[in-house]
């Protein structure tokens, strides 16, 4: 909210400086965001990114009085402007349509009082877009010497306005003065957070400068002169006072619309709004003066409207099915059901506490303002303000943030008193207020003690009197306990544990959190607990990372369309449901994933162009959805990708070879084996993504849980992926199970005493034979005394004949208790040939 | 006699002082102190001479065998020194020829620096709780005090499932609800980790998805000057022991009261500079003592009970630590990127 300082003035004395005022603003939780200095000098050393604006010369720019404005000889577009500016007469020359209507009645009856800039002033210029900054030179311009210039808003860094020249009101001071004297001003750009509706106004802010400041506010609350009204007064009825809790109209009969006399302009457009005419400024300017909303109809039109009827009634109401209303911007409406609608016999006026209709608007030649103040739900207005799409409307935005019942008719009289003082109308001694339901001021019991147990410093009672007082709340100081009522403009007060909350930080805000203490927290520690699952997650992580990979963590919002190309072309696409976003923002971020492998792909397809190898891996949630469950599963995975050579390549020779299924593999085993899995075994497998001959699922102890599968990825999914250069090699892992699956402790054994023995053995076998489960008899056969068995051959030859292969192992024997001698370790040796050539039909090799 | 062992002795060391390899060493050995050398011949044949001259000419052989053996060892030994050298000449690299590239894993940044955050916390006794990512409207908003339709909600851009009431979690603060609920009428200190979700154009500035680290505490005696103190250690762990903290009041509709802490740019140790545009200060979290709706919601009488809680973005302070200009970076995972840390 744009808030000028010479505005807050109206309300509370202000004594420091605007800086120093943001500052204190800002601490208490109304951010000051910007300050625009109007013609004031910006304090030394501000930073360009809060502070800005231009400073008038005090001896350049100046008010002036024009006496006379003559026709220029031969340019119909100018005009010669004879003005003293406190020292002497000028002539000054200036297209400013404003003054035309001046031009060549002679001298003044009243002089004109403008904004002038002497020779050399230094001024935005207000033909070019954007700010920029120019100095005045004299020039000559068609035959004149031109050398100074009445000003526009624009040229002053005021506004946009550049239509025209400044005209002040008939009490400007004298010519002279300088012009920073005069309107020179401040604008603070406030941020308001959403529980302080009340601020969104003049003297909202006013009032949390005098609690800060230590002063008191001064309202704009004036009794009006009044007259029965000359026409009936309407009648109003509120059919929803949920949605609607009060409505009040005043008559304001007889008025001139005008345009608003310059400083209400002035301060309208400092403010951020634009100037229309005295009527609509002035319940734009009680609306940024008390943040109430107001509406003025053209009262004249309601009339007609009622027809034969003899007063206008008006109803707030919800629209009847398929209602509209073709609102002040020209659109026309559908409604919602929940949409509260002011409106009369003839149908709707207006959207209540959002926008106005076209028909009833005030107009130049508008007579008789019947000025509406009321209040609105304002969740309902939220809700309506979003169908609507009507976020720029300031009375929307005020509405949405709770304005107070109490205000309405504060409001109302204020707005009749201007419209009386400016626009010449006589207020109507009727009020009509309709006010069904009355807000109950919540009265709170704050004992002393809990502004202690909550804020952990004792603030003095008169100081937290003080402050609440300052903030307009009714305090009975009982002792050890204030009884506190919440003032008439206030609806973010509870009651019970809530309103004590409410207290404590008004009273902290404005006592100021700086000048509390940092203390140590000195409550009980809470009972500790073990977290293994995210333990061993972050295990694994420093696992894979010490394996050499490099963790990466992707968006978990994609597309179906994305997971599938993990399918090769051709293979029909499973229906799988996905977690689906209501409002996505991009077409390719509209699921939560299922395939953690999918994002990890799209991480090396991205990367393969600028790197030559790469090991990658993320751990993170997919998102599955469960029938009839509002939340879908979330399961941590971890998926795998290697690609391109073993080593990188330096300027020695290093291994150059791609990495294959088996380094995939080599990596998942010391994985599994440090996380102290069990019963580790690896089964071929199909997958869909992968080579269907290169596949693999890897089990623990349990034949049930699938713990992960690996492979290298299918050559079409591959290519599609931009990755066909090398084997891309994919692992998949449920984390879950395999978290499951690592023991929490696990036993250890003696370093051994006595040597090994150790042998190697060349097996012939059938090619079919997998070596997990040559392996598996070597290893239960050695039994104890075989402590380690190592494959360190796999070979092939015409020699051997077709479908045969020969598996090489060394064997190491070994006992706890002594050294084996060769015939022991013969004995053993001959025991696992001869069980493997009974069970599996393998032979010997000879040496 | 005495003449043949200085004709053998000069000889000897003559020949030995030709030698310049191993070989010729070990033929110098067998050819002079072996069992058929001159001297050891003489020495067998000691007991033919004269009494008389046998103990001179025992003493003049036995000296002789001693210094050729002295001789030969102290050759032997400067023969390997030179080799040593000449090797050691031979074996020079070019030190500066780059080294054999090794492959390091490495954890994302996001990681390092969550845990980083954590670890600081953890320190000071609050343990890591972790909770889903796609949460209930009710756990996201209501049970924070943020009812439906509320101004409030308009802080939160927010991505709503094609399931009614369910939505990807705005912040980590529904595990405030989870963690209370699990553990009243305990005492609590946890921090909450995790990504969160914010409806929103993808730019440099912001994220659909970010990292977020909450931290609650709740007990009977937890104070807002306790919210201060712990709040400024935390920050001198993670930004300098000499960080300086300010705390601004704000609105959170889960807190009250509510503050914004800032804490002294680190990179310009507040005299002011581009990243934290002049101010001097950087706004690194958001805090505030707990609402009493949200401990009652939790299962925490407020009459009774208090607490803290608090919010802060690891990528942001990432970004501002390292000087990341780009919040895409995070996600995109260049490795040209993710390589830098
Ligand atoms: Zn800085």
């Amino acid at each position: 909210m744009r808030t000028p300082l010479s505005w807050l003035r109206d309300y509370v004395d202000i004594t420091m400086a605007p800086h120093e005022l943001a500052h204190r603003l800002t601490f208490a939780g109304l951010e000051v965001e910007a300050l625009q200095y109007v013609g004031l000098a910006l304090p030394a050393g501000a930073s360009a990114a809060r502070h800005s604006g231009l400073a008038w010369e005090r001896d350049k720019i100046v008010v002036a009085h024009i006496t006379q404005v003559d026709a220029h000889p031969d340019a119909e577009r100018l005009v010669l402007v004879r003005l003293y500016d406190g020292e002497r007469e000028h002539t000054v020359l200036t297209g400013a349509p404003n003054l035309f209507a001046y031009k060549g009645s002679g001298p003044l009856p009243t002089a004109l009082r403008v904004a002038y800039a002497r020779e050399g002033a230094q001024l935005y210029d207000g033909h070019k877009p954007g700010w920029e900054l120019t100095r005045l030179k004299r020039a000559k311009i068609r035959g004149f010497d031109s050398y100074s210039m009445v000003c526009s808003e624009k040229e002053l860094g005021i506004s946009e306005e550049h239509e025209g020249v400044i005209l002040f009101d008939a009490d400007a001071p004298p010519a002279g003065t300088p012009l920073a004297d005069y309107i020179g001003d401040v604008v603070f750009e406030i941020a308001i957070t959403p529980n302080m509706a009340r601020n969104a106004s003049m003297l909202g802010v006013a009032r949390e400068i005098a609690a800060l400041t230590g002063t008191s506010v001064r309202l704009p609350w004036r009794s009006v002169p009044t007259r029965a009204a000359a026409q009936p007064m309407p009648q109003v009825q509120i059919a929803a006072p949920a949605l609607n809790p009060r409505f009040t109209a005043l008559l304001v009969e007889d008025v001139r619309v005008a345009p608003a006399p310059y400083w209400m302009q002035l301060r309208l457009r400092l403010a951020g709004m634009r100037s229309i005419s005295n009527i609509v400024d002035i319940t734009n300017y009680v609306m940024l003066e008390t943040g109430q909303p107001l509406h003025a109809f053209d009262y004249a039109v309601l009339r007609r409207r009622a027809g034969s009827r003899p007063a206008p009634l008006i109803t707030t109401r919800l629209p009847a099915p398929g209602e509209t209303i073709a609102t002040l911007d020209g659109a026309q409406r559908k409604l919602d059901d929940f949409t509260v609608l002011v409106a009369d016999s003839a149908g709707a006026l207006s959207i209540g506490g959002v926008m106005g209709g076209g028909e009833s608007e005030v107009s130049a030649a508008t007579e008789h303002v019947l000025l509406e103040a009321a209040s609105w739900n304002f969740t309902n207005i939220r809700r309506t303000v979003q169908a609507q799409q009507l976020h720029s409307s300031q009375a929307g935005y005020r509405f949405s943030r709770g304005v107070h019942p109490a205000m309405a008719p504060l409001a109302n009289l204020r707005a009749a008193a201007l419209m009386q003082q400016l626009a010449g109308g006589s207020v109507s001694t009727e009020l009509c207020d309709v006010y069904p339901q009355p807000v109950v001021a919540p009265v709170n019991r704050l004992p002393l003690a809990e502004v202690q147990r909550h804020l952990g410093m004792q603030i003095p009672a008169a100081e937290i009197v003080r402050i609440l007082r300052a903030l307009e709340f009714v305090v009975e100081d009982a002792g050890s306990t204030l009884v506190v009522t919440a003032p008439d403009h206030r609806l973010d007060i509870g009651t019970g544990a809530e309103g004590i909350a409410d207290l404590v930080e008004e009273v902290a805000r404005i006592y100021g959190y700086e000048r509390m203490p940092e203390t140590q927290i000195s409550d009980t520690t809470p009972p500790q607990r073990a977290n293994p699952a995210l333990e061993h997650e972050e295990r694994v992580r420093d696992l894979l990372a010490g394996l050499g990979m490099q963790e990466v963590i992707t968006y978990r919002l994609t597309a179906p369309e994305r997971e599938q190309r993990l399918l090769p072309p051709g293979v029909p696409v499973p229906a799988a449901h996905y977690v689906t976003l209501l409002n996505p923002v991009a077409a390719e971020r509209v699921v939560l994933r299922r395939a953690l492998l999918a994002s990890v792909l799209e991480v090396a397809e991205a990367n393969a162009r600028f790197q030559q190898r790469l090991a990658l891996f993320e751990i993170g949630p997919v998102f599955l959805p469960v029938a009839g469950a509002a939340l879908p599963l979330e399961q941590r995975r971890l998926a795998l990708v290697l690609w391109g050579p073993r080593a990188q390549s330096g300027w020695q020779a290093a291994d150059a070879g791609a990495q294959d299924f088996f380094d995939l593999k080599g990596l998942v085993e010391l994985l599994l084996e440090s996380l102290r899995i069990e019963g580790v075994r690896f089964e071929s497998a199909q997958h869909a993504a992968l080579h269907p001959g290169r596949c693999a699922q890897v089990f623990g102890a349990d034949p049930a849980v699938v713990l992960g599968t690996l492979g290298e990825l299918h050559p079409q999914v591959s290519a599609a992926y931009s990755l066909a250069e090398h084997a891309a090699l994919c692992a998949d892992f449920d984390l879950e199970a395999l978290l499951a699956a690592t023991p929490a402790r696990h036993a250890t054994a003696p370093v051994p005493r006595f040597p090994a023995v150790v042998e190697d053995i060349a097996l012939l076998v059938d090619e079919e034979l997998s070596a997990a489960r040559v392996q598996a008899l070597i290893v239960q056969t050695g039994g104890a005394q075989l402590a380690q068995v190592q494959l360190f051959d796999v070979f092939r030859s015409a020699q051997l004949g077709a479908g045969r292969k020969s598996l090489a192992y060394r064997l190491s024997y070994q006992s706890g208790e002594k050294t084996l001698t060769d015939a022991e370790a013969a004995k053993l040796r001959n025991k696992i040939v001869r069980r493997l050539q009974q069970e599996l039909g393998a032979t010997l090799r000879d040496k | 006699m005495e003449q043949d062992f200085s004709i053998m002795e000069q000889a000897a060391l003559a020949a030995l002082r030709a030698i310049g390899d191993e070989a010729g060493l070990r033929a110098w050995q067998a050819a002079w102190l072996g069992k058929r050398s001159a001297l050891a011949l003489a020495l067998a044949g000691l007991g033919q001479l004269p009494a008389a001259e046998r103990p001179l000419a025992g003493q003049r052989a036995n000296a002789l065998r001693v210094q050729l053996e002295q001789a030969h060892a102290a050759h032997a030994a400067a023969l390997r020194e030179s080799g040593l050298a000449a090797s050691l000449q031979a074996g020079a690299l070019d030190v500066t020829l780059p080294g054999r590239p090794a492959a390091r894993g490495r954890l994302h940044i996001a990681t390092q620096t969550l845990r980083q955050i954590c670890a600081i916390w953890a320190q000071m006794g609050f343990q890591i709780y972790r909770s889903r990512d796609v949460e209930t409207e009710a756990y996201n908003f209501e049970l924070l005090n943020i009812p439906p339709h509320h101004p409030a909600r308009d802080m939160w851009d927010t991505f709503h499932t094609t399931t009614s009431g369910s939505l990807l979690r705005t912040h980590t603060s529904p595990g405030q609800i989870h963690a209370m609920r699990e553990y009243a009428p305990e005492p609590i200190r946890v921090v909450l980790p995790g990504m969160c979700y914010r409806y929103e154009q993808i730019t440099p500035r912001s994220e659909i998805q970010f990292n977020q680290v909450e931290g609650l505490a709740v007990g009977k005696g937890i104070r807002f000057t306790d919210l201060k103190g712990t709040l400024t250690d935390f920050a001198r762990r993670m930004f300098g022991a000499q960080t300086r903290t300010r705390f601004r009041a704000s609105y959170f509709p889960f807190t009250e009261p509510s503050a914004e802490m800032d804490v002294e740019c680190f990179l310009c140790t507040g005299s002011g500079c581009v990243v934290c545009k002049q101010a001097g200060w950087l706004e690194i979290l958001g805090c505030g003592m707990v609402h009493p709706k949200v401990l009652q919601n939790g299962g925490y009488d407020p009459a009774q009970y208090t607490g803290f809680a608090f919010g802060m973005g690891p990528e942001r302070i990432a970004m501002l630590k390292y000087g990341i200009k780009d919040i895409r970076y995070f996600w995109g995972n260049d490795l040209r990127f993710l390589q830098q840390f």
